[in-house]
């Protein structure tokens, strides 16, 4: 149909200019920042220079980009191996059965970040409900000290974000063409030959997208840390939350922020490439 | 298309169940603790509504609680107008774009942390006064993505030329608008909104970075961070029942108005 550029402009201006405005603005800025150094009393020098980038891959804080990253990737994993064999469940479960399923999986997601990991602090403090199992079961010791470490980080990101894997893998396993089970089945393969040798290589893209999403929410993650880790597991998002509003730093908290950015635009660009790629081959 | 339940499907159910298991009972345990009359986890010393009730007396909860409906509404109002005019928008191009794409992309993956201090350094570099109404124009950032994204899949089963159809008949853009494009859409308008409202009203991060100093623009979630964060009371499990209960009434709303929303 006809639509003029007038009527196109009327219905995506406002959109877009406020995402102009309030979005690409802003993240310019912060780039632009980046540049700059803190003033001797706070505030920014504009003196143009690279010092915050030089400072950010310094030992001290590449250290905690590496940790991060470590962690980031441990919880990805671990979600991966949670989620693949229920999202694996759900498609295989009666058909009417299967968005109300994948529902269930997917609510908890959308619900409040905040409550979702302070009901592991309930669960895992030393008063907490888990201890007080244990007691029930007859476990004398002093209670057991589960917060405030890397495994209590990597539990809370493994939690909030399983739903969201759970998603990827099952939509990437529906969009494979239903008469394939039977095709693998008829050529005499078992099933377990036929998830090994036939879905499992078809539902990477799904597999990449969920590990890619897991490791760049936990990566720039402030809240988990920060509850969870209670301060003692310091990770790339509270570095920049630090720089903000404890050292004021805002030029370096800037430049923190862009190596994030950069490190995420990178993973989503191969998991871009590596989806594309599976798609082109899966005609074949 | 089911599988015979072999060994192999056995385990698969069981697995099933057992992450449902993971995902519900730490929220499950939360609500019945909210109504433990001891308030701690330590021991049951019966049903009670007590913390229930410490929480409609407390008047910094409340003010939280009106900051959060008044920046969840408005920002959800001017998101789902925003978000449902481009979607509209994008999709009557019908021209691929990659860049607005991924423009509209943008504020769904990027974290939280970096959209926060962007936004705070863009209102102080232009002086712009902090408050509530700094938080909703942030809130609207994430959200308009967010309508745009569940209005659009609507659209994808949309004929537009019954748009046409309308116009040939004499129908002005307007009338077209309000009475065949807009009903048609609803559902899925109606769903964004109350996904965006979910988001808003959960959203702490950008918040509390973009709040301004002193307790006039504190948000719950601001307030359950500092509950957590300096010393749990055990209010905090009644509250924590309530924003929960809230936003799985709003999606399971939304889910039923729009099947796509969550689960595409």
């Amino acid at each position: 149909m006809q639509t003029s550029r007038l009527q196109t402009a009327v219905l995506i201006g406002p959109g877009l200019g406020w995402l102009a405005l309030l979005m690409v603005v802003p993240c310019g800025l912060v780039f632009v920042l980046s540049f700059f150094e803190r003033g001797v009393y706070g505030g920014i020098d504009y003196v143009f220079n690279f010092g915050n980038f030089a400072r950010a891959i310094d030992p001290l804080y590449l250290n905690i980009f590496f940790k991060s990253a470590r962690i980031a990737g441990l919880a990805a994993l671990i979600a991966l191996l949670i989620a693949y064999p229920a999202a694996y469940a759900i498609s295989r479960a009666p058909r009417r059965h299967q968005t109300p399923l994948l529902f269930l999986a997917i609510l908890p997601f959308w619900s409040n970040y905040l409550i979702r990991t302070y009901a592991w602090i309930v669960l895992l403090n030393r008063e907490g409900f888990l201890n007080q199992g244990f007691e029930l079961l007859g476990y004398q010791g002093e209670p057991i000290n589960m917060l405030y470490n890397d495994g209590a980080v990597v539990l809370g990101l493994v939690y909030n974000y399983v739903p969201f894997v759970i998603l990827a893998i099952y939509s990437s396993i529906t969009r494979l063409d239903p008469e394939i089970w039977e095709a693998s089945q008829d050529l005499g393969a078992t099933r377990f030959r036929t998830f090994y040798r036939v879905i499992l290589p078809q539902t990477v893209p799904g597999i990449a997208a969920g590990l890619v999403f897991v490791f760049v929410l936990s990566i720039g993650n402030f809240i988990t840390p920060d509850l969870l880790g209670g301060g003692r597991v310091q990770m790339v998002g509270n570095l920049i939350y630090d720089q903000f509003l404890t050292a004021r730093d805002w030029p370096f908290g800037a430049a923190l922020s862009f190596v994030l950015i950069g490190i995420m635009m990178v993973l989503l660009f191969l998991q871009a490439v590596l989806a594309n790629r599976a798609q082109g081959g899966g005609r074949g | 298309m089911a599988d015979a339940p072999g060994a192999g499907g056995l385990f698969l159910r069981a697995h099933l169940y057992l992450v449902y298991v993971f995902l519900y009972v730490p929220i499950g345990v939360l609500i019945v603790l909210s109504f433990n009359e001891a308030g701690l986890p330590t021991a049951w010393t019966g049903a009670s509504l007590k913390w229930y009730g410490a929480l409609a007396a407390n008047e910094t909860i409340q003010r939280a609680a009106l900051n959060t409906a008044i920046v969840a509404i408005s920002s959800t109002i001017i998101a789902t107008t925003l978000g449902t005019l481009l979607a509209l928008g994008v999709e009557m191009r019908q021209k691929p774009n990659a860049a607005l794409d991924a423009l509209l992309f943008a504020p769904m993956i990027i974290p939280d942390i970096v959209l926060a201090i962007a936004l705070l350094a863009f209102f102080s570099l232009i002086k712009f006064s902090l408050g509530l109404h700094s938080i909703v124009m942030s809130h609207v950032v994430f959200n308009i993505a967010f309508v745009f994204a569940v209005v659009r899949t609507r659209l994808r089963h949309f004929d537009f030329s019954v748009i046409e159809a309308s116009v040939d008949l004499g129908a002005g853009a307007f009338t077209t608008f309000r009475r065949v494009t807009l009903p048609a859409i609803f559902p899925g308008v109606l769903a964004g909104a109350l996904l965006a409202l979910t988001l808003s009203v959960d959203e702490f991060i950008i918040a509390f970075f973009v709040a301004g100093a002193g307790p006039s623009s504190q948000t719950l979630p601001m307030q359950i961070y500092s509950m957590i964060r300096f010393g749990v009371t055990p209010e905090i499990n009644a509250l924590a029942t309530i924003v929960i209960l809230f936003s799985f009434t709003a999606l399971f709303l939304s889910q039923r108005l729009n099947r796509e929303v969550l689960t595409s």
